[in-house]
């Protein structure tokens, strides 16, 4: 972070070139819980949209913040394929959506990165009709923003903040294990999805990670 | 007319269902099949259901019936005031869809129509 407080184009890149590679290293954890309940495609769908993103981002660089999301987000639907391209494609486009509509600056504040991760949660619920207890990205993504924004209330740093956040999202992913689904493949499963951490859950909170990862550098 | 694009996550699957429905609509509704990821495997292409949106559209509007899963989600990418989505069974619903606006009945009629394949049982 180039003063502590504020996130330059530079630190989302670095968010997403961290969040590729943590993905590319987790591939087969991710496969091997999708092939427990879901068609085993997370992990390479998801390596594969990730991939796309970071050469997408080395052609050309955008110059903001919001900018840069918004091609991740549209890099995502387009190359992974699986459910989740349109999910964590709509995260990303929404969040920059949400910096754009606050001005598109070049740099962005704890604050405005937590009001566009909210953004990016309320469009993933939008688009998968998603709550919280479903097994599903949401059971990561929803207390990691509610962390998020419970430690830049009480007033802390952005690394401890994002420290809490991906705590919270890790959490989150491992409170999916006793849930039945009811959503996507696994919710045909019923008792049987019981049992196994969400997929999806579980690659949102390398997400959060690897945003705790670059704000901690 | 009203056009129709079926989307899939197989594209075999999609292509055959338009095949039926076309059979059964009558050669003029325009149909397209938008199934599989873009490399031909399970999944959905955003890409290919923007180009059979386009195909497809004759100014009256369009009717996206997805199947399960991704093709849900990514035909609500596409969500618009003319492009409609079917929350129906696929294969009647296509068929339902393709008869109705094969006798060239405006968006709301056709979609209603797929819908009415909701509760048609079979027994």
């Amino acid at each position: 972070m180039a003063t502590g407080f504020e996130m330059d184009t530079a630190f989302f890149a670095a968010w997403i070139e961290e969040s590729a590679r943590s993905v590319a290293a987790g591939k087969e954890r991710l496969t091997d819980l999708d092939a427990a309940i879901g068609d085993a495609d997370h992990g390479s769908n998801l390596d594969r949209g990730f991939t796309a993103v970071v050469r997408a981002l080395a052609v050309k660089e955008p110059d903001t913040p919001a900018a840069l999301l918004t091609v991740v987000g549209t890099t995502l639907i387009r190359k992974v394929g699986g459910a989740s391209g349109p999910l964590y494609g709509t995260a990303f486009r929404e969040m920059g959506r949400a910096l754009g509509d606050l001005g598109d600056t070049a740099e962005v504040s704890p604050g405005e990165l937590c009001a566009a991760l909210e953004a990016g949660l309320a469009g993933v619920r939008r688009l998968g009709s998603a709550a919280e207890g479903d097994k599903t990205m949401v059971d990561a993504l929803a207390p990691a923003v509610r962390a998020l924004r419970r430690a830049l209330e009480e007033g802390s740093e952005p690394r401890e903040a994002a420290a809490a956040a991906a705590a919270a999202a890790r959490e989150g992913a491992e409170a999916t294990i006793p849930m039945r689904a009811r959503r996507g493949r696994a919710s045909y499963l019923g008792e049987r999805s019981v049992g196994h951490e969400d997929p999806g859950a579980a690659s949102t909170a390398l997400i959060l990670t690897a945003l705790h990862t670059v704000a901690a550098r | 007319m009203v056009g129709i694009v079926l989307i899939s996550h197989s594209g075999p699957l999609a292509a055959e269902v338009a095949l039926l429905a076309a059979q059964l609509g009558g050669a003029g509704v325009p149909l397209a099949a938008a199934g599989g990821a873009e490399d031909g495997g399970l999944g959905t292409s955003p890409d290919l259901v923007a180009a059979a949106i386009e195909e497809v559209d004759r100014g009256d509007g369009v009717i996206l019936i997805p199947d399960l899963g991704s093709s849900v989600l990514t035909a609500r990418l596409f969500e618009e005031e003319r492009v409609v989505i079917a929350d129906v069974p696929f294969v009647e619903g296509a068929i339902a869809a393709a008869v109705s606006a094969g006798a060239d009945s405006p968006l709301e009629a056709v979609l209603a129509a797929a819908e009415e394949a909701r509760t048609f049982r079979k027994l």
